[in-house]
């Protein structure tokens, strides 16, 4: 009797079990990212809770550093040893290095399915498509080419209208040093000096230029007169600047701004978080405002979740993450935090504020070119070489003509 | 001893004598800067922080920056502290020191107490080892450790460090073993005592000093590597070097200085109490002979 | 010091004891010893030189992303050479090298003859002078930024102690940010060193310097022509250990510098690193990774044969 009793209870444990078992768990999705501070995490936080609510779990990979330098040599790592992560956030060319490789799933089936090729702008399919095929998810859209001006300060000196074009911009620095700020908020690391440079180089040449210079890399136009100039350009920003600024973390220079101690920083629009966080409110303490010359064209990064082949057991798991991080509502929310516009052209803008209004209708009407200074324009090694031109002209005493000599070698070489 | 100092009249002796207090003492101030710039930002609150002189001493002491660090500062998306990363440190470091240790001493023993034809070259090749710089083996290790099915687990950088640390830990015993007099192997031989043997009950009990030595050598370039630590075992998994760098290096938000400071405290007290308990052995140890060439 | 008379004709003395042996269980215990060797010696085969080998493989290939299997040749180093920030590197290796190795030397000579002098506290000062080398830069990276920046700083700190015309902005100044790296990297290891030379000099040859001082010599004389010369051994010791960490620094460049300001604190570690994982240019990575192990190879390897072919009486 007492066995039969135990029979039964085994059975009932099996077959409990088996329901168990049957009603699959997904696999857990393992996410390589470096969105490591407060603001972002928590941004991130909604797609896990979102994921977690499907039944999915969230490993969680972070490796902060940069743009992502470190997380890319993790990656490696990960990817030779066969044992990649689900998804991982990339940028630009990156990705397709990548899916050149063939380590990226597929995801065109989801793709038709969710329509995204109707709301994503082309110029972000570049990215997320490889040879026709889904590989990334976007999340968002950065724009570089914009300036974040203290309204207080701006004010003082008469600048009510923001500046238009290169000459009004440098006679509001001009004022703005007169009166003993720091006219230019500046933290001297590469990428930052490059993030200027994407600017500098669309207001002088306008926007054939820097596609002729920055993505079609024409060795004409990159050895030309108008490339002196943006140097000369660069070197009179230098004179803007700090004597500390060298090394200063992007962040810190946002808060020269926000403290009433510098006048504008050139920064792409992740900046806007800072001065959200510091509560300023944009169009009352804080105005933003296109790098002067360059209104209605928009020199763009994209952070894209990129998802990993990996075996048939993860692939439904990394198609839900992709579905949930494409969705409106996670577009709206992420965005509205992390300061850059929605990677969809259909989410509504009623949650963001007037920047990010900004932001959002400039990338429907707008002249999207990928930004050089994040990426989007030329591969990591040509990438590479124009960095440490600029931001050795930048730091150093060499003139604009040996900039360009060694901007055009430095290429070159690169290839 | 070597103690040089004559006394050749009492006024020039007390001169010289207040000079050498004088530059040691100026000299323990430069090297315990960082360490007090450091633990005093960890005390103090943010505000506190950003007005005022970074060498002052705190206003008001606050342990809330510890607590924080400890247990619910944000690496990424869990904000538990660096508490479960500095057990994860532990269990990897352990075993891979002991192991290391362990291969060196046996290394050391064969090398000088058993030698064969080429041992000079078998211990110069092993030496070379120690020389690598580590971002060349990064790739081609990746994947051996995928071959082999560990990587991303403790136990595939276990066999990381060991690999790289058994050059080291053979230097050091080695050396240490060749100023040991052969006289006592042999008439343990004589005794009938076989290979292990007069490793356990001739060598080891001597060998204080030395393992002293490499155990903190090895402690110290473990616990304190980040390379190894992100490329293998990034995650839930990650060493402590990892987890600080998180907390330390991102590039958005309000930087908690005072949490980064208390974070970066509690990631090096282990090698400093290493260190600090264990460092007068350290001489001791280097004095018998370990790195004297 | 009767360390040294090990007999090295005796190469296979103590295995001759165990002549009671014969067949395949005494060839086991005979190789016993080797066995025990053998795996540390194959890991390291394997995992040293086979990946040694295995660079410089890539170092000849198209590689740039990942491992790539197409040959061409020396190309990759002929990049190399062309490109601006390797000749930086290079630049700044020779620079801090030497600086590091030499201040790093006369520092800790200096202060191991110091705390010999009997001194009282000594076991309270050699940990403080030890200690730095038990820190990651990860751990006290952001301590020497702000130490070192004009703005938040020593600097600072200075001016509001009344010091007004004190500056201090090396980390900033393209030109004097690589000395930042070598004050930062002798504050890490001066200390080590100084232990090195602490031990060396406390296993002096009691008798010769007794000797020096009954002819009368002044303690400078001793120390310049009986005592330092003995510290030969540890001169050479320190050296290897010094320069290996001068080619490897890559935690100290990056955490104090990142490489700026611009590319001016460059040093071949970073360099190799940012052109493997970030530029995806891993061949021409490869090629200075080979060139850097060279570099090492040519250092170490005297030292290796000077070590393993046995060492003089003194």
């Amino acid at each position: 009797m007492k066995a039969r009793y135990l029979k039964v209870k085994l059975l009932a444990a099996s077959l409990a079990l088996g329901l168990v078992g049957s009603v699959q768990a997904a696999e857990d999705v393992e996410v390589l990212h470096w969105w490591t501070s407060g603001g972002e995490a928590k941004a991130l936080t909604v797609l896990k809770d979102d994921l977690q609510g499907q039944g999915i779990g969230w490993k969680d990979m972070p490796v902060a550093g940069g743009g992502g330098e470190k997380a890319m040599t993790v990656l490696r790592a990960r990817v030779q040893a066969k044992n990649a992560p689900t998804a991982v956030q990339m940028l630009g060319f990156d990705i397709q290095d990548w899916a050149a490789e063939g380590a990226t799933a597929n995801m065109n089936d989801l793709a038709k399915a969710e329509g995204w090729d109707a709301v994503v702008p082309a110029a972000l399919q570049r990215f997320s498509k490889y040879e026709g095929d889904w590989v990334a998810a976007p999340v968002n859209v950065h724009s570089t080419n914009w300036v974040w001006g203290n309204k207080k300060i701006l004010d003082e000196v008469g600048a009510t209208e923001l500046p238009s074009d290169w000459d009004g911009f440098i006679s509001v620095l001009d004022k703005i040093k007169a009166k003993g700020y720091t006219a230019l908020a500046h933290g001297g690391q590469p990428w930052q000096d490059a993030t200027i440079f994407d600017g500098v180089v669309l207001t002088t040449g306008g926007a054939d230029f820097y596609k002729k210079t920055m993505i079609d890399l024409d060795a004409e136009a990159l050895g030309s007169k108008t490339m002196e100039m943006v140097f000369d350009r660069m070197r009179q920003l230098r004179g803007y600047v700090d004597d500390n600024f060298s090394g200063r973390d992007w962040n810190l220079a946002s808060a020269m701004v926000i403290e009433d101690k510098a006048g504008v920083q050139i920064m792409g629009d992740w900046a806007k978080g800072e001065f959200i966080k510091a509560g300023k409110v944009p169009g009352k303490d804080f105005v933003c405002f296109r790098t002067p010359g360059t209104q209605g064209m928009v020199t763009f990064n994209s952070d894209q979740f990129v998802m990993f082949k990996g075996d048939s057991a993860g692939e439904k798991s990394q198609l839900a993450m992709a579905k949930a991080v494409m969705s409106p509502a996670f577009q709206s929310a992420f965005n509205v935090v992390k300061g850059s516009a929605p990677a969809r052209t259909d989410v509504p803008n009623d949650a963001f504020d007037d920047c990010g209004k900004k932001a959002m209708a400039d990338l429907a009407s707008g002249d999207l070119m990928g930004s050089m200074a994040h990426g989007h324009s030329v591969p990591a090694a040509i990438k590479g070489a124009i960095v440490d031109v600029v931001t050795k002209h930048f730091n150093g005493k060499n003139s604009s003509a040996d900039a360009v000599k060694e901007l055009v070698a430095g290429i070159e070489n690169a290839k | 001893m070597s103690n040089i100092v004559q006394n050749s009249g009492v006024d020039s002796n007390r001169f010289w004598r207040v000079l050498i207090y004088t530059t040691l003492l100026v000299f323990a101030l430069f090297y315990l800067l960082p360490l007090f710039v450091m633990l005093v930002t960890s005390f103090k609150s943010l505000d506190e922080i950003r007005q005022g002189n970074m060498m002052a001493l705190p206003e008001v002491w606050t342990l809330e920056p510890w607590f924080k660090a400890w247990g619910s500062a944000c690496i990424g998306l869990t904000c538990e502290g660096i508490h479960t990363y500095f057990w994860n440190t532990i269990k990897m470091v352990v075993p891979a020191v002991l192991i290391a240790t362990i291969l060196g001493a046996l290394n050391g023993y064969v090398l000088t107490k058993w030698r064969f034809r080429g041992h000079r070259w078998v211990f110069g090749l092993m030496l070379f080892g120690c020389f690598i710089p580590f971002q060349i083996v990064l790739i081609p290790m990746s994947q051996v450790l995928g071959n082999l099915g560990i990587a991303g687990t403790t136990a595939g950088l276990v066999l990381v460090h060991v690999t790289y640390g058994i050059g080291f830990s053979t230097l050091f015993f080695r050396n240490y073993y060749e100023a040991f007099p052969t006289e006592l192997v042999k008439s343990a031989m004589i005794d009938g005592a076989g290979f292990f043997g007069i490793f356990w009950r001739i060598l080891l009990p001597s060998s204080g000093p030395i393992i002293v030595v490499t155990v903190i050598w090895l402690f110290t370039n473990i616990w304190n590597d980040f390379l190894f630590g992100a490329s293998f075992n990034a995650g839930e998994g990650a060493p402590m070097m990892v987890a600080l760098n998180n907390l330390v290096n991102s590039s958005t938000g309000v930087k908690e200085y005072n949490v980064d400071m208390a974070a970066a405290m509690i990631a090096a007290l282990p090698t400093l109490f290493v260190y600090i308990v264990a460092g007068r052995y350290f001489v001791r140890g280097l004095m018998a002979g370990s790195v004297k060439g | 010091m009767s360390a040294f008379h090990l007999n090295y004709s005796e190469h296979s003395g103590p295995n001759k004891m165990n002549d009671d042996t014969s067949g395949f269980l005494g060839w086991c215990r005979r190789s016993l010893p080797k066995i025990v060797l053998a795996p540390s010696f194959v890991v390291t085969i394997c995992f040293v030189y086979g990946f040694i080998i295995y660079t410089g493989y890539i170092s000849t290939t198209a590689s740039k992303m990942l491992p790539n299997s197409k040959f061409i040749g020396l190309t990759n180093y002929e990049k190399l050479w062309r490109t601006l920030n390797w000749q930086v590197a290079l630049d700044n290796l020779a620079i801090f090298g030497i600086l590091y190795i030499t201040i790093c030397g006369v520092l800790g000579l200096t202060l191991a003859i110091l705390l010999d002098q009997k001194i009282r506290g000594e076991g309270f000062l050699r940990p403080i002078y030890l200690y730095p080398m038990a820190l990651s830069f990860i751990v006290t990276g952001t301590a020497w930024k702000w130490f070192l920046n004009p703005g938040l700083g020593l600097e600072k700190t200075m001016h509001e102690w009344g010091w007004e015309s004190f500056s201090f902005d090396w980390l900033v100044n393209s030109e004097m940010a690589i000395y930042t790296v070598v004050m930062a990297g002798v504050w890490q290891t001066s200390g080590f060193v100084m232990a090195m030379f602490l031990a060396g000099l406390r296993g002096v040859d009691n008798e010769q310097v007794k000797a020096a001082q009954l002819d009368g010599a002044s303690s400078f004389q001793t120390y310049k022509r009986v005592i330092i010369p003995q510290l030969g051994p540890v001169f050479l010791s320190a050296f290897v250990v010094l320069s290996h960490m001068a080619i490897k620094a890559y935690d100290l460049v990056v955490a104090l510098t990142g490489g700026g300001p611009g590319n001016a604190t460059e040093v071949p570690a970073t360099f190799m690193y940012s052109y493997t994982f970030t530029r995806n240019q891993m061949g021409v990575g490869a090629a200075s990774a080979m060139i850097m192990l060279m570099t090492i190879a040519a250092i170490i390897v005297p030292y290796l044969y000077a070590e393993t072919r046995g060492k003089r009486h003194e």
